[in-house]
């Protein structure tokens, strides 16, 4: 067993009844990574997470751990960790004995356990909630009383199902680092769920991700930002404008124009960020269809002949009046060329 | 404002309404008279000692208690399992399975009373008392099912993955987080299963002989023969008990927050 497949999915298909939600998926993560599974509600992720804990049994293929083949290990002798989206912390027990609940049943008693339990806990900075009651914690606070919960398990993998999505922008931002921190200082193998771009990029070391129960990309956070490999990820990522190359013309829908410059070979699609369009100069007319000031920069919605398109560029630039018509240019050094669009 | 002075006035016949009878019942169980009667005639609790010299009584209060009791219990055995197989579980035809438990509060107890005499009693000739303990399980079974169904509604189901995960089986989840949550619901649902069982009328009417009555069944009978006020007494002792269950599992157990 190497490092890099310390926990590898092999043709694993899941599905709820009839309905395949995953097809043969295969999978490597490697040990001590942090790992986002990105996508939108419904694209098998959550699903996916659920089998690698055990509470979905395969249809076929296999999941191994760590050398060990777990596809048919019942959840409870996995040595998985999950927190919930909910943190599903027992409402009837306190801190310490949530936190206390997986090390008993393995039979950690005394001294042990204590020492354990409060570890567990001061690394969560929990250490003096020992004796409340999960409904006088607040969403944060549950949070943490989860993952401590589930740490002092010592789990071989963690996985964690929208870490973030419960928490207030400010909550969110403390415990992105704060879990970033536990999973480098713990070397855990880190797995976590999410639909928000934003999370993926900002905590993983690599992001996974999924459409439809496939396997859309892999790849650091700097490859799926800079150069998605299709129409799905660029959109996913944050890429506005995003066209179809057919023939060395731009399409969308019904529209289409000629493209000035050379594309690499096999090159499905074109895609660009507002911010790299050029605005005011370029071989493209388009009418400016609204604007909206966000800060440091001004955004543009243009009605081109290739349908519309977003546009960013500096607030101190001269504006560019609504309802007038402005040149723009599509620089192709400047765009990510997708090698596959609308899944082909 | 006519609200200001009208309102403490319909509070106060709500009251009288619902304590005025008990007041009667604990005043005429105090006279010193020979029958049954309000205003009481002098004040005695000759009566009251009176109630625990008849044999009937005591015997009949036995045979409540033990239906109440036991049938509350073997209600919430299989009513809990049941509950929670219909809660957590898509079983093929549950509504069908709650219609048919809870199918006891919607008929009329005389007409279950008569069905279980005729196509029960009669022709399996099983004994009077376990005709009365499956007729009282019966019937206090949909109490159980509908309140331990509200509180396992009310539960998460995911904190049982949680324990599954932290290396519970499904069983020792079950006793070790939904439980212990659920345990005011089956609180709740064991003093309505109780109370229930102990008033039952209709039914224990018909499945009573000889030899073998529910308390109320006696009364009854009593009432028919004299006319002392022993039996008033003897209703008075039974609200104080019922009084004193509700004040014990308030006390000990926050009884109110469940109901």
């Amino acid at each position: 067993m190497s490092d890099a497949k310390f926990l590898s999915l092999e043709k694993l298909t899941l599905s709820y009844g009839k309905n395949v939600a995953v097809p043969e998926m295969d999978l490597d993560i490697g040990k001590g990574e942090l790992v986002a599974l990105l996508g939108p509600s419904g694209c098998g992720k959550t699903t996916t997470m659920r089998a690698i804990a055990g509470l979905l049994t395969p249809s076929s293929g296999s999941i191994r751990l760590d050398g060990v083949d777990i596809t048919r290990t019942p959840a409870n002798k996995r040595p998985v960790g999950l927190v919930f989206q909910s943190y599903a912390l027992f409402p009837h027990l306190n801190v310490y004995e949530n936190v206390a609940f997986g090390l008993r049943l393995m039979g950690v008693k005394g001294n042990d356990l204590d020492t354990r339990v409060k570890q567990g806990l001061k690394t969560v900075g929990l250490e003096k909630f020992t004796t409340r009651k999960p409904a006088e914690l607040s969403g944060g606070q549950q949070q943490r009383v989860s993952l401590a919960r589930s740490m002092v398990m010592e789990p071989k993998v963690l996985l964690l199902d929208e870490p973030l999505s419960n928490l207030d922008a400010r909550l969110r931002l403390e415990m992105r680092t704060e879990l970033q921190r536990v999973q480098k200082e713990s070397g855990v193998t880190m797995i976590f769920v999410t639909h928000d771009q934003v999370e993926a990029l900002a905590m993983a070391d690599r992001i996974i991700v999924m459409k439809d129960g496939l396997i859309e990309q892999i790849g650091t956070p700097e490859q799926i930002y800079n150069h998605p490999v299709s129409d799905f990820v660029a959109d996913f990522v944050g890429f506005e404008n995003v066209f179809a190359l057919h023939n060395g013309m731009l399409k969308t829908g019904e529209h289409e124009i000629d493209l000035h410059g050379t594309v690499p070979a096999h090159t499905r699609g074109l895609a660009w960020r507002p911010g790299t369009i050029t605005l005011g100069s370029g071989p493209y007319r388009g009418k400016v269809r609204g604007t909206s000031f966000a800060g440091g920069t001004r955004e543009y919605l243009l009605d081109t002949p290739l349908g519309q398109i977003k546009a960013e560029c500096d607030a101190s630039l001269p504006v560019h009046p609504f309802g007038g018509e402005v040149a723009f240019d599509l620089n192709v050094k400047k765009a990510a060329p997708l090698a596959r669009f609308g899944g082909l | 404002m006519t609200s200001r002075l009208f309102s403490p006035l319909v509070l106060l016949l709500v009251l009288a309404f619902l304590i005025g009878p008990f007041a009667i019942i604990i005043a005429a169980s105090l006279s010193a008279g020979e029958t049954l009667a309000f205003p009481p005639q002098g004040l005695s609790l000759r009566w009251v000692f009176k109630v625990f010299e008849i044999e009937s009584f005591r015997q009949s209060f036995g045979i409540s208690m033990f239906l109440a009791i036991g049938g509350t219990l073997m209600a919430l055995i299989l009513g809990v399992p049941a509950s929670y197989a219909l809660s957590r579980y898509k079983v093929p035809g549950a509504e069908t399975i709650r219609t048919i438990v809870s199918s006891p509060i919607i008929v009329p107890g005389i007409i279950v009373g008569l069905a279980l005499l005729r196509y029960f009693v009669v022709p399996f000739n099983t004994g009077i008392l376990f005709a009365l303990f499956v007729a009282h399980t019966a019937l206090i079974l949909p109490y159980a099912v509908r309140v331990v169904s509200a509180s396992l509604t009310n539960l998460r189901s995911d904190i049982e993955e949680a324990a599954v995960l932290l290396g519970a089986s499904r069983m020792g989840a079950f006793f070790r987080v939904v439980l212990p949550n659920i345990r005011g619901g089956i609180l709740a649902a064991f003093i309505l299963g109780f109370v229930t069982s102990f008033n039952q009328v209709p039914v224990s009417l018909f499945l009573s002989g000889p030899g073998v009555r529910t308390l109320p069944i006696d009364m009854l009978a009593y009432m028919e023969i004299t006319y002392d006020p022993s039996v008033a007494a003897l209703s008075a002792l039974l609200a104080f008990m019922s009084l004193g269950i509700v004040f014990l599992a308030e006390r000990f157990l926050g009884f109110s927050r469940y109901v």
